[in-house]
């Protein structure tokens, strides 16, 4: 449905994109992320059309943007990071002239009612968009990227700013609106793209990291398990016991967190649960565990892994050529 | 084209420069044209006003134009109008005749003045239309030339300060060339003047004019286009 093929984009001397090639298949959903200024948003910004590409090509079921935009972007729906809306209109206005502006051939009153539904922004129809909410306005956004039902879907940043309750509520929408559009959803979330997305694409300096499921790129970085053990115990024999334990490839004491208890950080070796050794060996000495939980990997973590995999990847490169 | 053009239209109205512009333009209209005519109670000054009015449109016709592309920018909205399926010339186009429009209905109105002329006397008919004609097409290019501006920057009194200070560059040119000796600065100089107003004042519906203001219309009405353009290659 999406292919982008080599793309690359230079701001003056920057490079913002660098022949950056992937594809998205229908009924996607695909997870877009990277670090502040990896080139997601100029990247997404150049599919939609709204920016061209220094050079390569995108094309959006089959249509070339650049050689046809119109058609390419009837097919596209697509909401920025800041969501594009007139305040001083009312939301009923602003989705008349979105559908107007978009050319739309279905019944208006019955289509923006339908996407009304779907985005549940029936009750603030009739008021002006500078008086609504953030989580609202974000609402208007997504429904104004519906409006002429386009078959690609894009979602900048969706759920920054929101609360927890608005964002739970715009994941659900997405996974919602994932079954019959297909969606590329650019953010930082971790959780998000584990609750929402089907595959994940990451880039950093514009260029390709990864492109892999979002479960398979989720167990490739996370190999190591990071867990916080809360033990009542002589500090050193206990230490001493959890580097001894089988499957534990480091452990530190974090320092005091409760009256008796001490907290140690452990760390597994790949693929290794080590949670049941850890506690026959406690219950054996007599040390109480009072509490255990694991560190989830955040996104910068995969950031960090898949960029250091990348570097080292390049230095065996080198050192191949050379040795070669 | 129309969507943005209906849309435009409507937010002269939601907010208030519409009012103002039309306002201050029959404002200082009916009083320029109360003192230079129907008081002195002779036409002869009809010219005058004519020209004072073309300075007037120096400070009001950048109320029209200073938001109209600089707003959509500082608040993204312009994201929407480059990524839905209009043509960059369509948008320009729109937002140009949003603007023409609220020109052409208050400068309709502001005939009225002239039609008090003929209830007291007899002016000269030819006088007054190539003036009005004359004036309209001024008022055209002064549009295209403020839109132009309003594409450069995200700032809208910036884009308000740069539209009246070419404009007022552009009628100052007139003085500049009187003073000048030099044929050769001159003649390009001359060529940008509104010394092509001219004619409009001598009662003569001067072809070369009326081309020479449409065609300074489309031409920043072009460049507006090519600024679109170029930003999304740059």
């Amino acid at each position: 449905m999406i292919e982008i093929m080599n793309i690359s984009k230079n701001f003056g001397d920057k490079k913002a994109v660098s022949d950056l090639s992937f594809n998205v298949v229908e009924g996607e959903i695909l997870g877009f992320l990277g670090p502040n200024g990896a080139g997601k948003s100029t990247t997404m910004n150049i599919i939609t059309g709204y920016l061209s590409a220094s050079s390569g090509t995108a094309r959006i079921d089959g249509i070339d943007i650049l050689e046809n935009p119109t058609e390419a972007k009837r097919r596209i729906g697509f909401l920025p990071e800041i969501p594009p809306l007139y305040p001083e209109m009312t939301v009923k206005e602003y989705l008349g002239f979105v559908y107007d502006l978009k050319d739309c051939r279905f019944p208006r009153e019955q289509h923006l009612k339908e996407i009304c539904d779907v985005v549940k922004i029936g009750d603030v129809y009739k008021r002006m968009i500078k008086n609504l909410s953030k989580g609202y306005r974000q609402r208007v956004g997504i429904a104004q990227a519906l409006i002429g039902n386009p078959k690609v879907l894009i979602f900048d940043e969706p759920t920054i700013g929101l609360d927890p309750k608005q964002i739970i509520e715009i994941r659900h929408l997405i996974k919602m609106l994932g079954r019959e559009h297909t969606v590329v959803l650019s953010t930082h979330i971790l959780p998000e793209v584990q609750a929402v997305c089907d595959r994940i694409v990451v880039i950093n300096e514009g260029k390709l990291v990864a492109n892999e499921k979002t479960e398979d790129l989720i167990m490739a970085v996370e190999g190591t398990r990071k867990l916080v053990a809360k033990i009542v115990g002589p500090e050193a024999d206990v230490l001493k016991m959890l580097k001894s334990t089988g499957g534990v490839r480091y452990a530190e004491m974090l320092g005091k967190r409760d009256t008796d208890s001490i907290s140690y950080l452990i760390e597994s070796e790949e693929k290794i649960d080590v949670r049941k050794s850890l506690f026959y060996n406690l219950s054996k000495n007599g040390w109480p565990l009072v509490g255990l939980e694991g560190m989830e990997l955040n996104l910068e973590d995969i950031f960090i892994r898949l960029i250091d995999k990348e570097k080292n990847e390049q230095v065996k490169k080198k050192r191949g050529v050379k040795q070669a | 084209m129309i969507a943005i053009y209906k849309r435009e239209l409507k937010s002269y109205f939601l907010t208030p420069i519409g009012y103002i512009f039309c306002g201050m333009y029959l404002a200082v209209s009916g009083i320029t044209f109360s003192y230079t005519t129907l008081l002195e109670q002779s036409t002869e000054s009809l010219p005058t006003y004519f020209l004072i009015m073309i300075a007037v449109f120096a400070v009001l016709i950048p109320l029209l134009t200073m938001k109209l592309f600089s707003e959509d920018r500082k608040s993204r909205t312009e994201q929407v109008l480059l990524t839905s399926p209009v043509s960059l010339t369509g948008m320009v186009m729109g937002k140009y005749f949003a603007a023409l429009t609220v020109f052409t209905a208050t400068f309709f109105v502001n005939s009225f003045n002239y039609v008090l002329l003929f209830q007291y006397g007899s002016p000269n008919v030819t006088t007054i239309f190539a003036n009005i004609l004359g004036l309209f097409l001024i008022g055209s290019a002064f549009i295209a030339i403020g839109i132009f501006l309003s594409a450069l920057t995200e700032n809208q009194l910036i884009a308000a300060v740069t539209s009246i200070g070419s404009i007022a560059a552009v009628l100052s040119l007139k003085f500049v060339i009187e003073n000048i000796g030099i044929e050769w600065i001159r003649v390009p100089l001359k060529w940008f003047s509104i010394d092509r107003y001219t004619p409009f004042t001598q009662e003569l519906l001067d072809v070369t004019s009326i081309v020479y203001f449409i065609s300074l219309s489309a031409v920043f009405v072009f460049f507006t286009v090519r600024v679109y353009e170029k930003r999304r290659w740059s």
